[in-house]
């Protein structure tokens, strides 16, 4: 018996003509997150199932915690492949699968379910069911069966070779990145920025991203931060091209034009302006922030409605409606809470007021920005055409 | 331009110093616990630099015993000593204004039992004999008390407080953490009634990961690193040849030219605290007596001015200096050694540390006043309203 995994998808299923290229696509993705895992690996798509054959000896957590990075999976089931096709052998190995899958012997209930598509195979679905039952009965006395409502489902696929399996392991779900187009991602050094991205490009959307850096205010490592941050997140979305906007002068700009309180509002609306650029530049069709009504001044509906303004492309804010600790935890699940709670100060937090407007009034916000004049736009053109863009792929 | 004036978190190698090392790593590769020639060519290596330093503080070679660096070498005098002597006693004596590797290993103690009395200190950062004596109890085992304060540049009396406390009860441990000190000034830990000792390679010009605990022949620190039985058994571990042999050369020349490095790094300070003292809205710790402060730390507030926003300035323009101290830059919380002198926040979080070597140039320190003049109007526009 050799070892091998079976993708389960779930949405891909739903998708009528389109679902060779949604399948394609996430061959692809399992393939590039199988890159580094030790061992060779070949995935394969028949009869509308995608299976990874590990050739030789391999890492298996690798593969599990490889596969549960692809965007698509719904699940992941190990699974024993027999090539031998007799059934005094195909008793022995159910048997043996078993006592591997479940060694510690507590009792439990199961049920076969076995599936003939061979035809030339000598036993149908039903005798091979009640068969290898008896023969798990009679080898694990721990076990029991029951057929309607198993602790285990063994599952036995008699085709070209017989295939055994009966756990089901999450994936994390979504669709193939790729398959929906890209997006731009406001990409900060916090908490919330990088789970934003995660949960767009769960939908199959590709991301890049750009990070505002403010020297000397912030820190060469705080960029190195946000580096690691990005390439956490590629761990998931694949490939990003993060681009680092140097704004200190946009900022100081807008600190000496621009009234106190309102420094934040103007310094985002700048922010969204040049994350459209970047993303008209990239052909991104929509814009991703972390951001979460009412987590601070700068979120309430009244600022966002603010920064909205300076928009044309689509704003998705996965985390509009989450609480911090439902942020929190799902950093803390996709690997990015502990290099997002890092000490170094971001470009936001350097100059705020202390007690900055929490519901600014667009056209007194527009107002205050004609004070900044034209020398603005040339500040922005300038930061723009003078970002340094890093390639990270987590994989 | 590159101005490197953080000579307190660690030094650039001497070019003898590397020399050596790579001399040692290419071809005396041989580990000295083997029998054969390379094992004897790798072993004289040790010999040498114990000769040396055996030399410089005037005790036995010995006495000497390598480490992985000024941490291990605390972390073993506390800990070592305590665990040895704990049957006599279980109380320990100490300063507010220690290095974490000194303070978190009596932070570890404390939680096993142990009663540790940290001394308060002045504005200046010193704590006196006096203070140390009168918290001398009967059960007091293990006196630790740094020598250079590596943020402030405080010089400490281990000498007086070596004297004194032995006077009053000859059986406690004294050690000193000379880190910053050691290369720096003449120690003697004979005279100074100093028991255990701590020295890093890589503040005098040395390699990184190495260092060595000066340990009097009459004290006993149980070892904390168990093995082969290397160094008699009180640090296990194949001997580091090229590090042991990297510290020896830089230790022998830092003391071959002590009395015109310290002139010419107190020159230096003394102009860079001049040309600080010129300016508006700057605060300078430490004391204030130059011949109590080593003569190579400057430490200072910048009203205002955020002390990691400057940093980066300074840097933009190749200086470099330290937010505090290094080793806290990967905390939150402000520096214990301000802390404990009593400065308020705002002067803790716009502290900027200076340091020197006799590699600094007077001409270096005129350019880094040129520049803080240059940059301190232009940050101090912009702050936080």
């Amino acid at each position: 018996m050799t070892k091998a995994f079976l993708i389960k998808y779930a949405e891909i299923g739903i998708k009528g003509k389109n679902r060779h290229y949604f399948e394609d696509r996430l061959v692809h993705h399992i393939v590039r997150s199988l890159r580094d895992v030790e061992g060779r690996f070949e995935v394969t798509k028949e009869y509308g199932r995608i299976y990874v054959f590990p050739q030789g000896d391999f890492d298996y957590n690798g593969v599990l915690e490889a596969l549960q990075c692809v965007f698509g999976i719904s699940g992941i089931c190990p699974v024993g492949v027999i090539e031998d096709m007799d059934f005094e052998n195909l008793k022995e190995e159910t048997v043996r699968f078993m006592k591997e899958t479940y060694p510690d012997e507590t009792p439990r209930t199961f049920k076969v379910n076995a599936r003939r598509s061979n035809r030339k195979y000598p036993k149908d679905s039903m005798q091979l069911n009640a068969d290898l039952g008896e023969a798990i009965l009679y080898a694990c006395p721990w076990l029991k069966v029951n057929v309607h409502e198993p602790d285990i489902l063994l599952t036995v696929e008699v085709r070209a070779s017989i295939y055994l399996y009966a756990e089901e392991i999450p994936g994390p779900g979504g669709m193939p990145v790729g398959s929906n187009g890209s997006a731009m991602l406001l990409l900060s050094g916090g908490i919330d920025s990088p789970v934003a991205g995660y949960m767009v490009s769960k939908r199959g959307v590709q991301l890049d991203a750009v990070y505002f850096h403010a020297p000397p205010y912030t820190s060469e490592r705080a960029k190195q931060k946000v580096v690691d941050l990005a390439k956490q997140v590629s761990k998931y979305s694949g490939q990003i091209r993060l681009h680092i906007v140097n704004f200190t002068d946009i900022q100081l700009e807008i600190y000496e034009k621009c009234p106190h309180e309102e420094l934040t509002i103007i310094m985002r609306r700048y922010m969204m302006r040049i994350a459209e650029m970047f993303a008209e530049r990239d052909g991104s069709k929509g814009l991703i922030t972390g951001e979460s009504i009412g987590q601070v001044a700068s979120q309430t509906i009244d600022s966002l409605v603010c920064t909205n303004a300076v928009c044309t492309l689509p704003v998705f804010r996965p985390l509009i409606g989450f609480d911090k600790q439902d942020i929190v935890t799902l950093a803390e699940k996709i690997g990015t809470y502990e290099t997002s709670i890092l000490p170094f100060e971001d470009c936001c937090t350097i100059f705020v007021a202390k007690h900055p407007v929490t519901h600014p009034i667009l056209e007194i916000i527009e107002r205050s920005e004609k004070k900044l004049g034209d020398k603005i736009e040339e500040m922005v053109q300038e930061a723009v055409s003078g970002a340094e863009t890093v390639v990270v792929d987590g994989v | 331009m590159e101005i490197y004036l953080d000579n307190a978190a660690t030094t650039a190698c001497y070019t003898e110093t590397a020399d050596i090392v790579r001399e040692t790593m290419l071809s005396a590769y041989g580990n000295p616990s083997s029998m054969h020639h390379k094992g004897v060519e790798a072993e004289s290596y040790i010999r040498n630099t114990a000769r040396v330093l055996a030399d410089i503080l005037k005790v036995k070679e010995k006495e000497i015993f390598y480490t992985s660096g000024g941490t291990e070498a605390d972390n073993w005098a506390l800990t070592g000593t305590a665990l040895a002597y704990q049957r006599r006693g279980r109380h320990i004596i100490s300063t507010a204004v220690e290095h974490p590797a000194v303070s978190a290993a009596l932070g570890n103690l404390r939680e096993q039992g142990f009663d540790v009395t940290i001394l308060p200190v002045d504005r200046e950062g010193f704590v006196s004999a006096e203070q140390v004596c009168s918290a001398i109890r009967e059960d007091t085992v293990l006196v630790s008390v740094m020598m250079v304060n590596n943020e402030i540049g405080t010089l400490e009396p281990v000498g007086e407080i070596g004297e004194q406390i032995h006077r009053i009860k000859p059986d406690i441990v004294f050690h000193v953490d000379a880190v910053q000190a050691f290369g720096k000034y003449r120690i003697r830990p004979r005279t100074m009634k100093i028991d255990l000792m701590s020295v890093s390679g890589h503040k005098i010009h040395g390699p990184k990961g190495v260092g060595f605990l000066f340990v009097d022949e009459r004290v006993h620190p149980v070892p904390l690193i168990l093995g082969g039985g290397q160094q008699k058994g009180m640090r296990s571990g194949t001997d580091n040849v090229p590090g042991v042999a990297g510290l020896g050369v830089a230790a022998g020349k830092m003391y071959s030219r002590l009395e015109e490095n310290t002139a010419s790094m107190r020159a230096c300070r003394e102009m860079l605290a001049e040309g600080l003292a010129g300016m508006e809205g700057v605060i300078l710790h430490g004391p204030a007596d130059p011949e109590r402060t080593a003569p190579y730390i400057l430490n200072a507030s910048f009203t205002g001015v955020r002390s990691e926003v400057l940093l980066h300035a300074l840097e933009d323009k190749g200086i470099y200096v330290s937010s505090g101290s290094a080793c806290s830059t990967h905390k939150k919380s402000g520096s214990p050694t301000l802390t404990a002198i009593g400065c308020t926040e705002k002067e803790k979080e716009s502290a900027i540390r200076f340091s020197f070597s006799e590699m600094t140039t007077e001409e270096e320190i005129g350019y880094t006043l040129q520049a803080l003049r240059e940059i301190l109007p232009m940050l101090r526009r912009f702050i936080r309203k």
